[in-house]
């Protein structure tokens, strides 16, 4: 086994997931290129949106790739950077704000 | 200022290294396939070249700047020159065969003494498009070299210069201190006779690639990029942008090996590679020729040493029909000019 959980040269073998089932792995890879694809947001705006999200879900693989992806797309790292900051300040407020449920149960909870 | 690979007495600086390093590992391990397998499995092997439209003149390895990802490994300590005797040579071919691009490159080939000589003479044969690869920053390195957008402009010559980026970070980490500022200084030259204006005769096109170890995007998407931010920001204009991908040989190859990327760059280029680009690579209709009048299929196999596969290779035997008949060499740069979009001195090709 592994060493370690998360091999970089494992994100090259992401097109095997198919090998397993091959139906469900090729619908997932045409979404997958179907949302990426120009349309109402630039394809420029989404690999900025993939990569904040990357770093929200904590993938690694993910976030290898969409900041090669910005490069090519001549995106900045201040965007990139700017981007990273919005995951994080959804996460941040998205744990803060939870902080209303233990304001509420700790009021209800005491007299 | 950075030193060649040669004067550094770097490995790399030696042909047989870096044809040594792209046959082998991933290549020769079988993790990735040989270019020649790759387009042995799409039909198209060997690869063979079509009419010779475009004569590729390098004129000489010296140049003002040392570029981080130069595939000629040029600088200012490089002496290579073609000398009269090799253009008088050139010119003949020009006269006798039915290229109709001329297209100078260098090192900085207005660093040729004889460079002016040779574009008067050239110009009076009538080619239909006579290009030079200026890096700019040479317009303003000496004041001999300031009135180079007039000598271009009466000669009608189709200018094509580098600048990796619109914004001065990534350019002058590529290409050096100080050199966007310079580029755009001499892009406003150009501009101010004429080249790149809308509705003028005289061609001013630019050459993007990327500053680092990925390829480029979309050529369109980064020309209208481009032309917005350098018409804003500093009032320039030009005509087309061409994508350029970095070929995996000499200073960019160092680059790529030194920062652990050769593999993933390798990977990425297969990974990318487009048989409809095949077709039309550059090689198919161009021919190269070094500063000493050798013949290559195109100016990377000129820096891997590669020199045609024909019985005539100087300019001197110049055989346009022997020449057409050849087989043109490949190793595994040339998944460069084969990724995505494609890749060739005129940007991309599928």
């Amino acid at each position: 086994m592994e060493k370690t959980y998360y091999d970089p040269a494992d994100l090259k073998k992401f097109g095997k997931i198919s090998d397993w089932n091959e139906e469900l792995g090729e619908k997932f890879f045409d979404y997958y290129g179907k949302v990426f694809e120009e349309g109402s947001l630039s394809a420029r705006e989404k690999s900025l949106i993939a990569l904040a999200v990357s770093h929200a879900v904590q993938c690694p693989y993910c976030i290898d790739a969409y900041t090669g992806d910005g490069l090519k797309r001549g995106i900045t790292k201040e965007e990139m950077m700017e981007a990273v900051h919005v995951a994080a300040a959804i996460r941040g407020g998205a744990t803060l704000v939870h902080s209303v449920q233990m304001m509420n149960k700790y009021d209800k909870l005491s007299m | 200022m950075l030193k060649s690979l040669q004067a550094k007495h770097s490995e790399l600086s030696k042909t047989e290294k870096q044809l040594e390093i792209l046959s082998g590992g991933i290549f020769k391990e079988g993790s990735m396939p040989t270019f020649s397998d790759k387009i042995k499995s799409v039909g198209q092997f060997p690869l063979r070249p079509k009419k010779i439209e475009i004569l590729q003149l390098n004129v000489g390895y010296m140049c003002n700047q040392v570029c981080a990802h130069c595939h000629v490994d040029a600088g200012p300590d490089r002496k290579e020159i073609m000398t009269v005797e090799t253009m008088q040579q050139c010119l003949e071919v020009i006269k006798n065969t039915g290229v109709h691009t001329l297209d100078l490159t260098g090192g900085a080939p207005e660093m040729n003494p004889n460079f002016r000589w040779f574009v008067e003479e050239a110009s009076k044969l009538g080619v239909q498009d006579f290009i030079v690869r200026s890096n700019l920053t040479i317009i303003l390195a000496n004041k001999k070299y300031n009135d180079l957008p007039e000598f271009f402009a009466k000669h009608n010559i189709h200018v094509i210069s580098s600048l990796p980026y619109y914004k001065r970070e990534k350019t002058d980490k590529q290409r050096g201190d100080g050199v966007f500022d310079k580029s755009i200084e001499a892009l406003q030259m150009l501009n101010k006779v004429g080249y790149g204006m809308p509705d003028s005769r005289l061609k001013l096109d630019l050459v993007y690639n990327p500053s680092g170890a990925f390829l480029p995007t979309d050529q369109q998407a980064l020309e209208n990029d481009f032309k917005k931010a350098l018409k804003e920001d500093f009032d320039v204009e030009f005509n087309s942008l061409f994508a350029i991908t970095n070929l995996p040989i000499s200073r960019f190859l160092d680059y790529l090996i030194s920062s652990d990327n050769y593999e993933d760059y390798m990977y990425a280029l297969v990974e990318a590679f487009n048989p409809n680009a095949v077709a039309n690579v550059m090689c198919t209709n161009t021919i190269s020729v070094s500063y000493d009048g050798w013949l290559y299929d195109c100016d990377f196999n000129q820096m891997l040493g590669l020199k045609v596969a024909s019985a005539e290779k100087h300019i001197s035997q110049f055989n346009e029909e022997s020449l057409t008949d050849r087989t043109i060499l490949i190793s595994q740069h040339c998944y460069g000019c084969t990724a995505g979009a494609g890749s060739s001195c005129q940007g991309t090709v599928a």
